[in-house]
């Protein structure tokens, strides 16, 4: 008895093996990219998959890496959890990897595994999201808190003709990023004699609030000229506010925002252009990047510096950043060719 | 029962002279998991890319060391016919505890590490005294106090992580055993396995073990103590899992409320895919290690070839369901054979099970 159900016991185990080879098997021609460590392989890792932002920068790591001649790859988690790259990173270790590419979900989290990588000799560059300076080779920046700052006051001085009251639409009264802005907002604004800043109100990034404080803006300074909303959420709601109001056309609005988001706004004249970062130009860069210190053209130390492909000559500055550069103005022109 | 069998002082049975201590070794599920991770992973070895190389073994041991630890106790939990669904929350809880009293209290790595696991030990003595001396079933015991340890950990420290942790103790538990490819990590599991064998396999207290997921009125009848027995199980396994949330911990710095969220099912189904039988009674540790390492392997595999976690899960889903189902199947067969009335799902508990 006992015999025959240990040999059962061991047809099964056999049966089970082959389901879990042809499972194998099944799973082997469909991808085996990793691993060719001759070429430069660089590994894009997005905070997770499906998210239009990232699949805008890793498109544009892509080209680079097309044009390199490396191998391109993209991995992350389904949603973006502290700790769920963690696996990839390892993952990416053990093949091998020349760079990984990572807008990190988390500032810590990710780091003991990014240091045994780059232990294990592949490369780390950061860019939209950074970890500390220890757990990455490069960090790509991509924007400075002077550029953006500096790039919307210009926007609002063009659309105004350079005088006029102008207001602020902003995010929390407490946040960092808004404030420092602000204050770099106003310095700029000393070089526009004729542009006074009249008001500072907070929509909190609710749509509702921010939609709101739009219309009390109004209201309370008849003679408005120009809205600034250095947000996403307060520049949307802004400027569904407007579209529907008396002062459409009347009162500029720019900030902070998103393509699909400004699309409807931008192509019916509500909105004449904003600004944000080009998410593609940033993976671009971020490939270029990876692939210098791939070749051991750069070390990530200060002064360092690499050709990124169309984008021309980069320098690394302090802490292993590399800036993008001023903030990428969108308008009617272009603002069709964003999909995020 | 196999170790004992071919001396000639074991007890005389039917079933020991019947075939050869080799056969009753090697022709069980436990080997069959043993002979499936061989062939898995020398399958591996030869047609995955990169899984031959240095760092796959080194991180097969860290990322499976936390699973590896909790299974050992958890094998002993469910071989008495219960089950702890509470450990990850204590993974959880130690880890909090562990940044909050290194970082806000100031103790040091050790001292908090000690503390954290005694708070584990009183997480499983409520867990023990709920199910061993009030008699309530574990399942919905350890359900209802995985919410509460879970919730006294986020509620500690928030949404937030204590991250600051001595580069001393964040290297050491991600270090190599000298100059090997094996993580340090891996001399605390041999330790526990030692101990957790002898304990299970050849100390009374193991006897006992079996006696209880079999029949636990027979077992109380022939001088086992259940209530203690049980009672000390569940303090075993949430001070094991307190020990693996100081690891995680440290190999991850990051102390977090969330840490381990959904490994108690994780450490059930290698248990299980190990040959232990739900319904107690049944189960043999190293068929347990090599549940824990299968489903490691499998992980680390298709990871390398760059399959989505969902395609992994679904293969892990996949084994874990044949692999009970070939029980069911065998006990079937063997009843079918007998020339009883047959019905599928005749595995009740209690029942030993065709072997």
């Amino acid at each position: 008895m006992k015999f025959r159900n240990g040999r059962l016991v061991a047809v099964a185990a056999v049966a089970l093996t082959a389901s879990l080879g042809l499972a194998a098997c099944g799973s082997d021609s469909s991808g085996s990219s990793g691993g060719d460590s001759s070429k430069a392989s660089i590994t894009f890792m997005p905070k997770n998959l499906g998210n239009p932002y990232f699949d805008a920068s890793d498109s544009g790591g892509k080209k680079a890496v097309e044009e390199l001649g490396g191998t391109y790859d993209e991995v992350g988690p389904d949603t973006a959890t502290p700790d769920g790259q963690v696996s990839f990173i390892n993952t990416a270790a053990q093949q091998g990897v020349g760079a990984i590419v990572i807008s990190a979900d988390d500032p810590k989290a990710p780091c003991s595994a990014l240091q045994q990588a780059m232990s294990a000799g592949t490369k780390v560059v950061t860019f939209d999201s950074d970890t500390g300076p220890s757990c990455r080779d490069l960090f790509i920046n991509q924007a400075s808190a002077e550029g953006i700052a500096k790039t919307q006051v210009d926007l609002i001085a063009k659309e105004i003709g350079d005088s006029g009251e102008i207001a602020i639409l902003s995010a929390a009264a407490n946040a960092t990023n808004q404030n420092a802005w602000i204050d770099l907002m106003k310095k700029d604004l000393a070089d526009h004699p004729k542009i006074k800043l009249v008001d500072t109100v907070y929509g909190n990034d609710d749509d509702q609030t921010s939609f709101d404080k739009t219309a009390a803006l109004l209201s309370d300074h008849p003679n408005l000229k120009g809205i600034i909303s250095p947000t996403t959420v307060g520049i949307a709601a802004a400027a569904r506010y407007l579209d529907t109001s008396s002062s459409k056309g009347k009162v500029a609005l720019t900030g902070l925002g998103t393509p699909n988001q400004m699309r409807k706004y931008v192509k019916d004249g509500t909105v004449t252009s904003f600004a944000l970062w080009n998410p593609s130009d940033l993976g671009y860069l971020a490939a270029y990047a990876a692939d210098a210190l791939i070749k051991g053209d750069i070390t990530g130390k200060e002064g360092d510096t690499f050709k990124a492909g169309d984008l021309g000559q980069y320098k690394v500055g302090a802490d292993g950043e590399v800036l993008l550069g001023d903030p990428y103005v969108f308008d009617k022109s272009n603002i069709d060719k964003f999909k995020f | 029962m196999t170790a004992t069998s071919v001396t000639p002082a074991a007890v005389r049975q039917y079933r020991s002279y019947s075939h050869s201590w080799w056969r009753r070794t090697l022709l069980t599920r436990e080997f069959a998991i043993i002979g499936l991770l061989v062939v898995v992973f020398l399958y591996a070895t030869v047609n995955v890319a990169n899984f031959d190389s240095p760092l796959t073994i080194y991180f097969l041991g860290l990322d499976n060391a936390e699973i590896m630890l909790i299974a050992l106790p958890m094998a002993l939990v469910i071989i008495t016919g219960e089950i702890d669904l509470s450990v990850a929350s204590v993974v959880g809880l130690s880890s909090v505890m562990v940044g909050l009293l290194h970082q806000d209290a100031g103790l040091s790595i050790p001292l908090a590490g000690l503390i954290a696991i005694a708070v584990g030990v009183v997480a499983g003595a409520f867990n023990g005294f709920l199910v061993a001396y009030v008699g309530l079933p574990s399942l919905a015991v350890t359900i209802g106090t995985m919410a509460l340890y879970r919730g006294l950990a986020v509620g500690l420290l928030g949404t937030t992580a204590k991250t600051d942790f001595p580069e001393k103790w964040t290297k050491l538990a991600q270090d190599h055993i000298g100059t090997s490819r094996y993580p340090l990590i891996v001399l605390p599991i041999l330790v526990l396995i030692a101990v957790f064998v002898w304990l299970l396999h050849f100390s009374p207290f193991g006897r006992g073990i079996y006696e209880i997921g079999l029949n636990d009125e027979a077992a109380h009848f022939s001088g086992v103590n259940v209530e203690r027995t049980k009672f000390i199980l569940f303090i075993l396994t949430a001070a094991v899992s307190a020990f693996a949330g100081i690891y995680i911990t440290l190999r991850t710095g990051n102390a977090r409320g969330d840490n381990a969220t959904g490994d108690e099912l994780k450490v059930v189904a290698a248990v299980l895919l190990g040959g232990v039988s739900i319904f107690g009674g049944r189960g043999r540790l190293h068929g347990v290690i090599a549940g824990v390492l299968l489903i490691g392997v499998i992980q680390s595999a298709m990871r390398l070839e760059n399959q989505t976690v969902n395609l992994i899960n679904i293969v892990i889903g996949v084994l874990l369901v044949f692999s009970v189902m070939a029980t069911a199947f065998l006990a079937w067969l063997q009843r079918l054979r007998g020339g009883r009335v047959p019905t599928l799902g005749l595995l009740r508990r209690r029942t030993p099970a065709a072997r």
